[in-house]
């Protein structure tokens, strides 16, 4: 199956934003603050002509970037509170005359004294708190109490094309297009923004080189600023960041601490678990409330327990927003349980795969939530594949002792958006009849990941009509209905879904004509669908109760690493990666969201580190933050399996952001199994030093 | 920004003509780390000389009973290079861990000890082997030790009219030995590396550890002299000024400096 964007991208023909110019455009670009915390008390500037500055004087609307709480200003008006704070933007029309504006502008400020420890914040964004049965009932009938603390650290998406978008204006618009996941996102920024109404506003995805969710909010902001710019000078303004900008300034993955205090019978069964997780969401709100939300849900990981406690808070500090990344809250709280789960194992003497065994979550189960697990519910059956074809036990008990470790993780992912969140999206997807088929109307947006080859796949086969005859339309709010944002692992679950029931009401009504027939009796025609909650799905946000995603994938990675006695690298041997996704509609394309996301989880376990000294990102390059090249991946064996989901289109689950949940835990029970106590990550080489600087291994590895 | 200008001299004698006359003048040869300085504007010169054509400058052969290798030999030359293979083995294992396939078609030998960061992964090798650097200006060539080329932190002995021209080894005896400890498999800075010889004298060279590559003496003499490897250790350490930075810390530099002295002397 050929990708629809593979032809274009391969030759070359495909548009990136940095490919597009308007005649007349001007180059913008931002003045940051320099300090995490302060006031501003003046600002000078000494720019000769040619240049338009914009502050947030210039702006029409209220100055808020609009997501969920209108908190983060879009330019500064007196308080900063990071060290990437945008105050001004200028612009010209030679890229270069923005280079050295430090000399020409500048910004006095009083200091404040700034605050890096979410724990020692005053400053709460949400709290969320889940309880389910009688937690002191459930310690009461613990035989045996473990507690344990983990933390997770920043993480950088690091797509490779960064953040960039051009505004154009025009006689009471604005267009605008930019590299981006989310077009109605960035819609309804510059509609409150620009206190336009919303036809007035366009938004076009260009061609985009990645997001991983580092283009879910961001792009928002962005894309205020430049249209800010082009009202302004009346003319188009392009603005893009290099990599060193788009590392100090757009949003990470939140760092979290998660504190779990675990009830068992000696035998293993858990009868109480206690989890407080706090996330650190830097200096304004943006998605923390939600990442926190999927934080917590997933938090007691896919494990059976009546009695549970969970308490989040999402955390203001003097750093920049953090935001959106694959995962969204999950991985860092998976990291905790999945690591707790073997300190467990290793403190009653029970083999972790066996632990497991006995406590994950069967069909009929209820979750932390109170949700009752339909019969895709697939833990156990991923565990087992993974444990069988890693040949887990042989290699943990021959390496036991050695400088080699194997390590392994069982983990759930809800698919699509938390709680209430799609119902209250209400997303539409539309059909568009072509004289040869059929014309994909959404605004998910392909990233890479394979969007538009995955619909166009869905709505040919419920057409039943080649997968050529099927087109789709750019991401254009001029032209495609709100179906959403691409993020939650729900373009195919739930978008795919809308389009499917369009499909099969375009049939329905061609009868037996083929689209040339009907089309040349009676012209186009185009069916839309909106989402409506498979019946019986309940959520409370009140009590935080309920159906927390209309269904899981499941997955069990099993890592097998060997530390370097004299330099304390990891290198990972072999990585098996078992999930369960309902229906692969791509394989080919599901296997490689598998592979690229294990990677990228074991980047995150091992050599990515966000090194902040004095709030700001010390090393904002490439050179300095160290994703995993290809000679640092580890062979991968991935195994699909298909459980399908009622309401999924053919049976389909989300699978984008759940191979990042399983790798670092795995990572981390693996170095654990070579006799390395580590409960924070990343876990890099200096640190592996530090916890075994005194000892040695006690025989050489294979 | 102002503009660049570009000079492409098309001998080394209008070279070292252009550089006497303006010894502002930058020369750039693979151009691999001069085109990073430009694009974080740590590089303030803006005239260049390009010294990529120079013929006099390339080519790798023997010259007495050293090795001569031109100083715009680039990695990929010198990773071919059956000369060095059987001679140096330990700069072939240092050149193929450089970067990746394209900075390796393009740094050279010659950029990696002028650019004169303590991190150039050739310099601990260079230090082992006890290289000599031939330097030429207009009013002459001299050839220096290698050991002392380096006066502080990314400062050399070299003034600024005067090109490296070329990089000699001289004939090694015994085994050698190379590690390097990046961040990563490949595109990595080194966080620490070591370059060993075990002849009849032990050389060592050792990077990532100081203001400057470090030829560590003391250490080296312990281990000539029969002394123990602990004491071979101490000594190291007392040689070596590692600090924390964005890539690594100085505990941990110190304490694989140490590990690595041992794995050298354990494994040739
Ligand atoms: C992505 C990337 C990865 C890298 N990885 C590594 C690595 O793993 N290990 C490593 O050591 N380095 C690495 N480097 C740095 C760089 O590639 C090397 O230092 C290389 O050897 C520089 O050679 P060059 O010919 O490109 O030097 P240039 O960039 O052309 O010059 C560097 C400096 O030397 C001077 N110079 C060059 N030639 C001469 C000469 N003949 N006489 C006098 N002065 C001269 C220049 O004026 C300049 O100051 C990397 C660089 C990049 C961009």
């Amino acid at each position: 199956m050929r990708r629809k964007d593979g032809d274009a991208k391969v030759t070359g023909a495909a548009k990136y934003i940095d490919d597009l110019t308007f005649p007349g455009m001007l180059y913008g670009a931002t003045v940051r603050s320099s300090i995490p915390r302060g006031t501003i008390t003046a600002r000078h500037i000494s720019l000769p002509d040619g240049y338009t500055v914009a502050d947030h004087r210039d702006i029409p609307g209220p100055n808020y970037v609009a997501l969920i709480d209108p908190d983060q200003p879009c330019l500064a008006v007196d308080e900063i509170r990071h060290v990437a704070e945008p105050l001004l933007l200028v612009a010209h029309a030679d890229k270069d005359a923005l280079l050295h504006l430090d000399t020409r502008i500048s910004i006095e400020t009083r200091n404040g004294t700034p605050t890096y420890d979410p724990e020692a914040s005053d400053v709460c964004f949400k709290k969320i708190a889940i309880d389910k049965g009688d937690l002191d009932a459930g310690f009461k009938a613990a035989d045996v109490i473990v507690d344990g603390e983990y933390r997770t650290a920043h993480q950088e998406q690091l797509y490779i094309e960064t953040n960039g978008v051009i505004a154009v204006p025009g006689d009471g618009r604005m267009t605008v297009y930019g590299s981006m996941q989310c077009p109605y996102y960035v819609h309804r920024a510059l509609v409150v923004l620009l206190a336009l109404p919303p036809d007035k506003v366009r938004v076009v995805q260009t061609e985009t080189g990645g997001g991983f969710g580092g283009k879910e909010e961001y792009p928002s902001i962005l894309a205020c600023h430049a249209a800010i710019l082009a009202r302004k000078a009346g003319r188009p303004v392009k603005m893009i960041y290099d990599r060193v900008e788009d590392l100090l300034a757009t949003t990470k993955r939140h760092p979290s601490i998660v504190r779990h205090r675990t009830g068992l019978t000696r035998d293993g069964r858990l009868t109480a678990m206690d989890i407080d997780v706090i996330m650190d969401g830097g200096a304004y709100a943006t998605l923390s409330a939600v990442v926190l939300s999927r934080g917590v849900i997933h938090a007691a990981g896919p494990y059976r327990c009546d009695h549970i406690r969970i308490r989040g808070r999402a955390m203001m500090t003097h750093t920049p927003p953090n935001g959106a990344f694959r995962g969204f809250g999950a991985p860092q709280t998976l990291f905790a349980i999945e690591a707790h789960i073997d300190r467990i194992a290793e403190q009653l003497q029970i083999d972790p795969v066996r632990l497991r065994e006995q406590n994950a979550l069967r069909p009929g189960d209820t979750t932390a939530t109170g949700q009752q697990l339909g019969r895709d519910a697939s833990a156990l059956a991923v565990l087992r594949d993974a444990v069988k074809r890693s040949r887990f036990h042989q290699k943990r008990k021959a390496w036991a002792g050695t400088n080699r470790g194997i390590g392994l993780s069982l983990f759930l992912h809800g698919s699509g958006f938390t709680g209430g969140g799609e119902v209250k999206l209400a997303s539409k997807a539309s059909l568009e009849l072509t004289p040869r088929g059929a014309r994909i109307l959404v605004a998910s947006t392909e990233i890479g990941q394979g969007t538009r080859t995955m619909h166009a796949q869905i709505v040919a086969d419920a057409l039943g009509l080649p997968y050529d005859a099927i087109d789709v339309h750019e991401a254009d709010t001029a032209f495609v209905p709100d179906s959403g944002p691409t993020v939650a692992s729900r373009t195919c679950m739930i978008v795919g879904k809308l389009l499917e029931r369009c499909a099969r009401d375009m049939r329905r009504r061609l009868g037996t004509l083929t689209p040339a027939q009907y089309y040349k009796k009676h012209g186009a025609f185009t069916v839309t669908s909106q989402y409506e909650p498979p019946p019986g799905l309940q959520w409370s946000d009140e009590t935080y109760a309920g159906d927390a995603y209309g269904s899981y994938a499941w997955g069990c990675n099993v890592v097998e690493l060997e530390v370097d006695p004299v330099t304390f690298d990891v290198t990972p041997l072999n990585v098996t990666a078992v999930a369960e996704i309902g229906k692969a509609i791509h394989p080919m394309m599901a296997i490689g969201q598998i592979e690229g996301g294990t990677a990228q989880g074991i980047g995150y376990a091992l050599t990515e580190e966000v090194v902040m000294k004095d709030g700001r990102m010390a090393n904002a390059q490439l050179t300095n933050y160290i994703i995993p090249t290809p000679l640092d991946a580890a062979p991968m064996d991935v195994g699909l399996l298909e459980r399908p989901y009622a309401h999924g289109p053919f049976g389909a689950k989300g699978v984008g952001e759940m191979p990042i949940d399983g790798p670092a835990p795995a990572v981390i029970n693996a170095l654990r199994h070579c006799g390395f106590d580590i409960r924070s990550i990343p876990a890099t080489p200096e640190r592996l030093m530090r916890a075994r600087l005194h000892h040695g291994f006690s025989k050489a590895g294979t | 920004m102002s503009a660049l200008t570009l000079e492409r001299p098309r001998s080394l004698k209008a070279a070292l003509a252009s550089l006497a006359a303006d010894p502002s003048l930058m020369p750039i040869a693979g151009c691999t780390d001069v085109y990073v300085g430009l694009h974080f504007g740590t590089t303030p010169e803006r005239r260049f000389l390009d010294l990529w054509g120079l013929k006099e400058l390339r080519g790798i052969g023997v010259d007495g009973d050293a090795l001569r290798i031109g100083a715009l030999s680039t990695y990929t030359e010198i990773i071919q290079s059956t000369l060095v293979q059987q001679r140096v083995p330990m700069l072939v294992a240092a050149s193929r861990e450089v970067g990746g396939a394209q900075i390796q078609n393009r740094g050279t030998l010659g950029g990696n000890v002028a650019n004169a960061s303590p991190a150039g992964d050739t310099l601990p090798v260079l230090a082992a082997a006890g290289a000599r650097i031939v330097l030429r200006s207009q009013s002459g060539t001299r050839t220096v030790p290698f050991d002392g080329f380096y006066t502080s932190y990314r400062n050399s002995i070299r003034t600024p009219d005067e090109l490296v021209v070329a990089i000699e080894i001289p004939r090694l005896q015994g085994r050698q030995w190379w590690r390097k400890v990046g961040t990563r498999r490949a595109q990595a800075i080194s966080k620490i590396m070591m370059a060993a010889v075990r002849g009849t004298d032990v050389r060592i060279g050792i990077g990532s550890v100081g203001p400057t590559v470090i030829t560590a003496t003391q250490a080296a003499a312990v281990l000539s002299g029969g002394g123990s490897i602990a004491d071979a250790k101490a000594a190291l350490l007392s040689e070596i000024r590692p600090i924390d930075d964005v890539r690594s810390t100085g505990e941990y530099r110190a304490t694989v400096a140490a590990n690595l002295l041992e794995q050298f002397w354990r494994e040739t």
